[in-house]
């Protein structure tokens, strides 16, 4: 895939009728990997949304380059009538991607969801719908992952192969950034902090 | 526009309103006395109507002023979406209950004005029925601009119904107009149409310009106590 | 196989899960249509010449009770997100999702009104008038409909205000589809009303979708 790169000059963002950062500059590039912390309020989701392109920034800029964006926002995106392996597909449609039926499999497999592909979402835990919509997003082809606290509702083991997709993305070429409380424990991550 | 943008600075705007403001409100009030002596003890009765032919005088100019506003609402809205006009979310706010409580006054005047010919308060005339549609567009207005905790959400989102509330008031007009012929002879609520007596269309012409000073100055009134509640608002949060 | 119509596929799929959701909108058409003569009394010239305004009515009502949730599952869900980033425009996205809401509500009210419309002693031309102007003008009360939905999406009391919103707007519809039907009923020809409420429906398509999507992105922010 071809490389993203993100270029974040002096941006600040309001909510809540206040400003929650200001003169927020970073750069990434191919196979970089950002966490976002900060106590919570500190604006880490208004963040990745306004880099997703959800929400508006007061000012400042955010250039984005060759990225086909790839969301995982605090709610999972699952139609809870739908199967995993509907949902996966028809996020793949509605991105106008055609679903690799071998690139799904291999996504479900890296989550252990390959038994529960064919159940409707609203009958898994909170664990295994995480754990569904992150293979949503690693069965995309896009570049470029923002994720608003993966981690979320993940045990031990989910969060180890949580670990492995994000650094074969990164190996890839790909470019991340997460907003997490829990430690991305990836080589080569840089952290911004918000909230300071 | 220079004025807009010089007027854009909610600063600007407050000391712009309050250097005119005095001077306006007393304008108004000598507009509305002298168009109130001129419309209810000089001017004649009508040889149909009697004296009830003067309730045209509130009446007429409520009417046209309440379209006006809504019109008002919806450059206003694309202020705000376009060009993201500060003071326009304000002025919206202040304008839209200036202008259904114009709306009121001229089905209320509408209603008692075709009483003494109808014999009842209301009837499913034309003009009244589609002015009673345009009271319930200024009241979803209202009521969608303070729906949510957010103010500039719902800012935002009225504004949207506003631009399409007033390409729909043309059609929603039409098409009551024909429901009504279809089931009930013309209009009473005529004004004596363009050949219309100067004696009356004078303190007519008068009571228009009032209503727009009126109007006016409500709206600059309240758009200037909009700023100090959102002033007020953010030292809350910020507190 | 297109972005629209994987959107629209999926909606219906949805709502094929839940055959129950659409059954209670039109049992509670049928419901609030009974209503009517037990208000005012079963005389049956007074039912036929009513029965166009009253099954328009109550479509009308039918159509924006199952409107609240058009993007509010989505919005609840997350899914509304992904709707918001997904590469077509979003204003076709808004479209697929009008046309599944009509296909599970208008299109099934314009076949059962008939079958009411016989309980109100209309004959048979006028139960045809009935289903055809159904037909053309629920596209529009979808339209129209899915703009309030998107407004209040997230709002305090939002179905009431969705009501509220869009009764309005919806009067003209339903004075050119009420009125057609009493066209029909007095012997007088309908083209005229079908021909507005056709155009009145490829209005809406050609002007409602813009509303609707930046009322979406409104409530993504």
């Amino acid at each position: 895939m071809a490389t993203a790169s993100l270029e974040v000059t002096d941006l600040a963002c309001r909510r809540g009728g206040r400003r929650v950062f200001e003169r927020l500059s970073f750069a990434l590039g191919g196979g970089a990997l950002l966490a976002l912390t900060g106590p919570n309020g500190s604006g880490k989701t208004t963040l990745l949304r306004a880099l997703a392109g959800l929400g508006r920034a007061e000012a400042g800029t955010i250039a984005w380059r060759d990225a086909d964006i790839a969301w995982l926002g605090h709610l999972d995106g699952l139609k809870g009538d739908l199967t995993v392996f509907e949902n996966i597909d028809v996020a793949e449609r509605l991105r106008g991607a055609a679903p690799e039926r071998a690139r799904i499999d291999g996504a479900l497999a890296s989550f252990d969801l390959t038994a529960l592909a064919a159940r409707p979402v609203r009958t898994l835990s909170a664990g295994q719908r995480r754990r569904a919509a992150l293979a949503r997003v690693a069965a995309s082809r896009a570049n470029a992952w923002l994720l608003d606290e993966p981690f979320n509702a993940l045990d031990a083991a989910s969060q180890e192969s949580l670990r492995t997709v994000l650094a074969r993305h990164l190996g890839e070429g790909g470019l991340a950034i997460a907003a997490t409380h829990v430690p991305l424990d990836i080589a080569g991550g840089r952290t911004l902090e918000l909230g300071t | 526009m220079p004025t807009l943008h010089f007027l854009a600075n909610p600063a600007r705007f407050r000391r712009f309103c309050a250097r005119v403001l005095p001077a306006l409100s007393a304008a108004t009030a000598l507009a509305v006395v002298v168009g109130l002596y001129w419309g209810l003890v000089v001017a004649p009765p009508d040889y149909q109507q009697g004296d009830t032919v003067r309730i045209m005088f509130i009446h007429v100019p409520a009417a046209t002023l309440a379209m006006g506003g809504y019109v008002l609402l919806a450059v206003l809205g694309a202020s705000l979406l376009v060009w993201r006009h500060p003071l326009a979310a304000l002025m919206a706010r202040a304008t839209a209950p200036v202008g259904a409580t114009f709306t009121a006054v001229g089905l209320i005047t509408g209603s008692l004005w075709g009483r003494p010919m109808w014999g009842t308060y209301w009837v499913w005339d034309a003009r009244l029925t589609s002015f009673l549609l345009l009271f319930f567009l200024y009241l979803g207005h209202i009521a969608l601009s303070r729906a949510y905790d957010d103010a500039d959400r719902g800012d935002r989102a009225a504004a949207i119904l506003a631009l399409v509330g007033a390409i729909n008031v043309p059609i929603i007009k039409f098409s009551v107009d024909w429901w009504n012929t279809l089931h009930q002879p013309a209009s009473i609520m005529r004004l004596g149409g363009p050949s219309i007596d100067p004696s009356l269309l004078y303190p007519l012409l008068w009571m228009m310009a009032t209503f727009a000073l009126l109007f006016v100055l409500l709206v600059l009134l309240r758009t200037d106590t909009e700023i100090d509640r959102r002033r007020l608002e953010a030292a809350e949060v910020a507190a | 196989m297109t972005a629209f119509a994987a959107l629209f596929q999926r909606d219906l799929r949805l709502v094929l899960r839940r055959p129950g959701d659409v059954a209670v909108v039109l049992a509670f058409f049928v419901v609030a249509t009974t209503l009517f003569p037990l208000g005012i009394g079963p005389e049956a010239n007074l039912l036929a010449r009513i029965a166009g305004g009253v099954l328009w009515s109550a479509a009308l009502f039918a159509a924006l009770l199952s409107l609240d949730r058009l993007f509010a599952a989505d919005h609840e869900d997350g899914a509304l997100d992904l709707l918001l980033l997904a590469p077509g425009a979003l204003e076709l996205a808004v479209l697929a999702k009008c046309a599944a809401h009509w296909i599970v509500t208008g299109l099934p009210l314009a076949v059962l009104a008939p079958l009411l419309g016989a309980a109100f002693g209309l004959d048979g031309r006028s139960l045809g008038a009935v289903a055809l102007t159904l037909l053309v003008g629920t596209p529009t009360l979808s339209l129209i409909g899915g703009l309030a939905a998107a407004l209040t999406l997230g709002a305090r009391k939002s179905g009431a205000l969705l009501a509220l919103l869009a009764l309005p707007l919806c009067v003209p519809t339903l004075i050119f589809g009420a009125g057609a039907i009493e066209a029909v009923a007095t012997g007088e020809g309908f083209t005229v009303h079908i021909a507005i409420l056709a155009a009145l429906a490829l209005m809406a398509v050609a002007t409602l979708p813009w509303a609707v999507a930046a009322a979406l992105r409104q409530a993504g922010e």
